[in-house]
């Protein structure tokens, strides 16, 4: 069981009559990447929040670094991170401030100089939080889940504000994380990210987990149909097909060579997603 | 993996750091800063300037107004302080952040405890210093009445803290907690003898606020500032000093009970 870092087995959480959790199995492997995806309200913040020691569960199994969270001690805090989804605190205190005092709750902290600098905020280290723009205010809290130098790093939504530069860089950032050996948990709204940052990521809606795979093969992304477009007799033409290798032949051969504006297409990351939770897929609306 | 043996840093150190971190904010925010300090000593300043008359024989109302206000301050900087200050760090995620770290509950208690003992100390010398520079206010008389300035200062504060600590997990949002706060604190006042001579409030008004432990502050504060010679319009005669402390106790014990059974790191709507 050592190479797990996460263990649940049959979470489930109501609040009223209301079932936030439903049975939830999850295995995340120490060393890697794992996110958790799903609209609002599927379970997946209830479900996190109960890893992470600030909810109670009602049924299940729920290991983390060996611990069961309802039980959390310091110490096991230690080795955990957070990265929160909204926070408006510390605001009259500077960068330079919060990162150096929030370094002294941890036994073996990272050099807090060199925290700022990873989430590149050394320019802004003698001002104010609540100066700080959304997304510099996010990797300000990124710099606190990762200043204790965390086995485990929980990141909740950690690039919603970002320009798609601080994204990259965010992005850099988690994986040289990985590549020191940090697991991650990561929930995000963004598939282009899950796609980026998961090994392997599981799909929660309706308080059940739906999916799980790579993002390569989530939902039999891989194998399943793709769809084919060119255009004919000015209008653009559209199949979706099993066969789609069969499909640009038939063409080639009707065309007598350039089929016009030709292209193949797997589904994406996220109409695999779309279709999982339930919404509608966006190519059958475009039709 | 790694080896995760060394020491957690105490939670002295942490509350000491916290104390620190808590002092920066206070002293940054100005809306609290004024509210803490300059409240008291308008009223001071307002209630010492209108009512200029002697409330008994060689004893003005000013010099009764400085004990209520005294204890006013501690119910301000305890309760009133913190029963708002706390659901405000709900509702920002400052306490939700802290629970995820490895810092020790009781050092949050430590810091808070450390900055609100320093702005009593602030407090109170403003208020002494404004009394006798303008209302020839007199200081305690005996090296006993100090004595008992101090223990009651420390017993006042402990109490208003553990109070307020209970009360913040009553108030659901940071934003509406000076409204459920602010008028708890104004009526107490009222009826414990703050404003009025606390002898001429109706029997049923003095019962009422007997029950609350701002009327026992201010009589043993009342203690401290007038002179013997006043005991005897207190309703019982005398001082009762043993009855003040007693009740500041068994409110300190009520109010850390409700601590640890009520107190809240998240809203109550996160679940």
């Amino acid at each position: 069981m050592e190479d797990l870092a996460v263990a649940v087995h049959g979470l489930s959480k109501r609040y009223g009559d209301q079932v936030a959790v439903d049975n939830i199995d999850l295995e995340v492997r120490t060393g890697e990447c794992f996110s958790l995806l799903g609209p609002n309200g599927a379970g997946k913040t209830t479900t996190v929040e109960i890893l992470e020691g600030y909810r109670r569960r009602d049924r299940g199994d729920v290991q983390v670094l060996g611990e069961d969270p309802a039980h959390a001690s310091a110490r096991w805090r230690s080795r955990i991170g957070i990265v929160l989804q909204t926070a408006t605190d510390v605001a009259e205190l500077t960068v330079d401030e919060v990162v150096h005092h929030f370094a002294t709750y941890y036994p073996r902290p990272r050099d807090p100089n060199r925290v700022i600098e990873a989430v590149g905020l050394t320019e802004k280290r003698a001002n104010r939080t609540r100066t700080l723009s959304g997304g510099q205010r996010r990797r300000l809290d990124v710099a606190l889940g990762i200043l204790g130098d965390p086995e485990l790093l929980f990141l909740d939504e950690p690039t919603t504000g970002f320009d798609p530069e601080a994204r990259r860089q965010f992005w850099d950032l988690i994986d040289s994380l990985k590549a020191e050996g940090t697991t991650i948990l990561l929930t995000t709204h963004y598939l282009d990210e899950a796609e980026r940052l998961a090994d392997r990521v599981a799909v929660i809606a309706g308080g059940q987990i739906v999916a799980r795979g790579t993002p390569q093969t989530l939902g039999r992304r891989a194998h399943g149909r793709a769809s084919v477009s060119w255009r004919e007799d000015g209008h653009l033409r559209h199949v979706e097909t099993e066969s789609p290798t069969q499909t640009v032949l038939d063409l080639a051969s009707r065309f007598d060579g350039e089929v016009p504006e030709l292209s193949v297409q797997r589904p994406r990351l996220e109409d695999v997603y779309l279709e999982l939770i339930g919404a509608d897929d966006p190519i059958r609306v475009e039709k | 993996m790694s080896v995760t043996t060394e020491q957690l840093p105490s939670p002295l150190r942490i509350g000491w750091h916290r104390g620190g971190v808590e002092l920066k904010e206070f002293v940054r925010d100005r809306e609290a800063m004024v509210f803490t300090f300059a409240l008291p000593l308008l009223l001071m300043l307002i209630f010492g300037s209108v009512f200029d008359e002697d409330i008994a024989p060689g004893v003005t109302f000013s010099q009764y107004f400085v004990a209520g206000m005294i204890a006013s301050g501690l119910v301000y900087t305890g309760f009133q302080n913190l029963a708002i200050v706390i659901p405000m760090e709900r509702d920002d995620g400052t306490l939700k952040r802290l629970r995820g770290t490895p810092m020790p509950p009781a050092s949050y208690f430590i810091g808070k405890m450390l900055l609100i003992l320093l702005s009593m100390v602030v407090q109170i010398s403003l208020l002494l210093l404004m009394g006798v520079l303008l209302f020839e206010v007199s200081l305690p008389a005996t090296p006993a009445r100090w004595l008992t300035f101090g223990w009651l200062c420390l017993l006042g504060i402990v109490t208003c803290t553990l109070l307020g600590i209970a009360f913040s997990s009553l108030v659901k949002t940071g934003r509406g907690a000076p409204a459920v706060v602010s008028p708890v604190v104004l009526v107490l006042q009222f009826t414990s003898g703050v404003f009025f001579v606390y002898s001429e409030l109706p029997t049923w008004m003095q019962q009422l606020s007997a029950l609350f432990p701002l009327k026992w502050l201010c009589q043993g504060m009342r203690y401290v500032f007038l002179p013997d010679s006043f005991a005897a319009e207190e309703p019982a005669g005398a001082w009762e000093l043993p009855k003040v402390a007693l009740v500041l106790l068994i409110w300190a014990v009520i109010g850390l009970v409700l601590c640890l059974r009520t107190f809240r790191w998240q809203r109550r709507d996160a679940g």
